[in-house]
């Protein structure tokens, strides 16, 4: 050690660079790199597994769903609702003033044309994940006649657009497509 | 690290001082929590608490890996696995139930341990390290039981689960793919409980680290007191054994008997029916609700119903929570008072008791369904809560005219002390 640091002192300064620095920067660079290169497969096994990531699409049949009523089916483990509009719950939808809406939103952006009557949300209240009720038959529905979420009390319209409580969007519309007049594919 | 006076230890026959001079352990116990560890003489019940609390802890980790012998992590099997032990193995239902009230008891002796600390002001100078590691302690607990809470896999586990792995999912841009990542899915599935089983019995071993590090960072200036004068001289302390052995001894049976009656007579008084039911994704119960110990900052959360400005409401929320106990680690800079206990601070002792007042109402709130009028108490209780810490903390320590001091903590506790009156005359000494 003493004699490391008599080396150090007597080495002219203007030399630069000496040997060593380099292999030490070098050696402890290429480890730092390398550890953290460990970390990709630590982090990364927490992602979704491929089985998990192959359940990406459901065929629902929505013929016997009358107008008015609604169903719960289950897409990625989660629910989705599918609900048939009446024509007043769709003329409640289309009197809202969009620009008045926290996440404004037609619901005509939120249907496949000519389909308007067929909402198909995710059944996943936007605050924090809950099921909101008024899909089954007799479920509260909250003020605006569409879902209610009992966690925080976020109440949702007929075209599932949030209008009060603390969730922040609207109920998620999934990628979905019709693959007849009677089953929905979704995902 | 310690007082000058300290007892020294002496190893009493030839096997321990042949350990002493290998491997020290019996003398860092001894200067630890034995007779080598001087402690002020007038420390009075609050401060069993700690003592408590790492007996939560062990009782904790040995029902717990005992829990776990018996336990399966899979969605399909915990259930089931968790009605097993209470129906078929040996003893089960009590280790169980142990474990359960076990935790609702660490909860009730650690916040019993923290007002502690808010009254003396135990986390101001030279304590500040002392009650940061605390609050880490603090969080970590937290998320250790509701990690635990998770695995029996019933109603309120899984949304539970579903509920505070959200509130991630709040963050702006990352939120959701990080929400996901958290789950190892879209939804708690068996991903979730595996990485919490695994996370919830890694944790505890980590709280214990940290408490190590706790304790360490006590023992170098020593504990406070009640009177929160420093201590002066040998007469102020007493040698931790046998003294506060014994005290915390006695603290520990009352503990035991009160921990015993409910893990009797009522185990299941703070747990919630719906969670004997086997979780079911697509229904979430009418009225979930956390575990009693998360209810006052689960109110916080609930607080927020409209947008701030630009922040949405829910974001909102998250913050608040999460502020709720960060506050905390700012408290020794707060609280700018010289002055620790809160005996001789007539104005902070009003504010403290109000504050304890806001903390329950915001309690009884959490554990309210989310209506009217318990939104609008919540809301203002939680303005109130960061009122107390931001504004009415800094403000009352610049304003008040504290009591006067005792001279020590012998005076404190014998009405006089000797070097005072020495070091009032020193003409006479």
């Amino acid at each position: 050690m003493a004699e490391q640091a008599s080396i150090d002192t007597s080495a002219p300064a203007e030399e630069g660079v000496r040997r060593r620095d380099f292999i030490n920067i070098a050696a402890v660079s290429f480890a730092g790199v390398g550890g953290a290169a460990v970390l990709v497969p630590l982090v990364s096994q927490m992602a979704p597994s491929a089985d998990v990531l192959a359940q990406s699409s459901t065929e629902i049949d929505i013929s016997a769903i009358q107008p008015g009523q609604a169903i719960k089916a289950v897409f990625r483990k989660q629910p989705v609702f599918i609900r048939n509009l009446t024509p007043e719950e769709i003329s409640a939808a289309e009197k809202v003033d969009v620009a008045s809406l926290r996440d404004p939103q037609s619901l005509e952006e939120r249907t496949k044309e000519g389909k308007t009557n067929w909402l198909i949300t995710m059944g996943v209240c936007t605050h924090l994940g809950c099921v909101p009720l008024g899909a089954g038959e007799g479920e509260v529905k909250g003020e605006f006649g569409g879902y209610f979420c009992p966690c925080h009390g976020s109440s949702y319209d007929t075209a599932a657009r949030i209008r009060k409580g603390p969730a922040p969007k609207n109920l998620e519309v999934p990628e979905y497509a019709f693959t007849s007049d009677t089953v929905v594919k979704i995902g | 690290m310690s007082f000058p006076w300290a007892n020294e230890y002496k190893p009493a026959n030839g096997l321990t001082q042949w350990l002493d001079e290998k491997l020290p352990l019996p003398r860092f116990v001894y200067n630890a929590v034995g007779a080598g560890y001087p402690v002020p003489r007038n420390l009075n019940y609050m401060w069993n608490f700690g003592v408590l609390a790492g007996f939560c802890l062990v009782l904790q980790i040995v029902t717990g890996v005992i829990l776990a012998m018996h336990y399966a992590a899979n969605a399909g099997v915990a259930f089931d696995s968790v009605e097993h032990i209470m129906r078929d193995v040996n003893w089960g239902w009590m280790l169980r139930y142990a474990h359960a009230n076990g935790a609702s008891a660490f909860f009730v002796v650690v916040y019993l341990h923290i007002f502690r600390g808010f009254f003396y002001s135990s986390y101001k100078a030279p304590r500040e390290m002392i009650w940061l590691l605390g609050v880490v302690i603090f969080l970590l607990m937290m998320a250790t039981a509701f990690m635990g809470y998770v695995l029996p896999w019933g109603q309120m586990s899984f949304w539970g689960a579903k509920v505070i792995t959200g509130l991630f999912g709040a963050i702006p841009v990352v939120g959701e793919p990080l929400q996901v990542w958290l789950l190892g899915g879209y939804a708690p599935d068996n991903a979730a409980l595996n990485r919490f089983f695994s996370l919830h019995f890694l944790l505890p071993f980590v709280i214990a680290g940290v408490i190590i590090l706790h304790i360490w960072a006590l023992h170098i200036p020593g504990s406070s007191n009640p009177t929160g004068v420093e201590v002066k001289t040998e007469s102020d302390t007493v040698p931790f054994h046998p003294y506060y052995t014994a005290k915390d001894g006695f603290g520990l049976g009352i503990f035991l008997l009160i921990y015993c009656a409910v893990l009797f007579f009522a185990p299941n008084m703070l747990g919630h029916p719906d969670n004997y039911i086997p979780a079911n994704p697509l229904s979430t119960p009418a009225h979930i609700v956390p575990e009693w110990y998360f209810w006052p900052f689960y109110a916080i959360l609930r607080a927020f119903t409209s947008d701030f400005f630009f922040i949405p409401a829910k974001l909102m929320g998250v913050l608040a929570m999460f502020s709720a106990i960060l506050v905390w680690f700012f408290l020794p800079w707060l609280d700018t008072s010289p002055v620790r206990s809160g005996h001789y601070r007539p104005l902070f002792r009003k504010f403290f008791w109000l504050l304890l007042i806001d903390v329950a109402v915001l309690g009884y709130c959490g554990g309210a369904p989310a209506a009217e009028p318990f939104v609008m108490i919540s809301q203002i209780a939680s303005m109130y809560y960061f009122l107390h810490f931001l504004v009415i903390l800094p403000l009352v320590s610049s304003i008040e005219k504290p009591e006067p001091l005792p001279f020590s903590i012998t005076e404190a506790v014998l009405g006089k002390d000797e070097s005072a009156v020495l070091n009032a005359n020193p003409a006479a000494a």
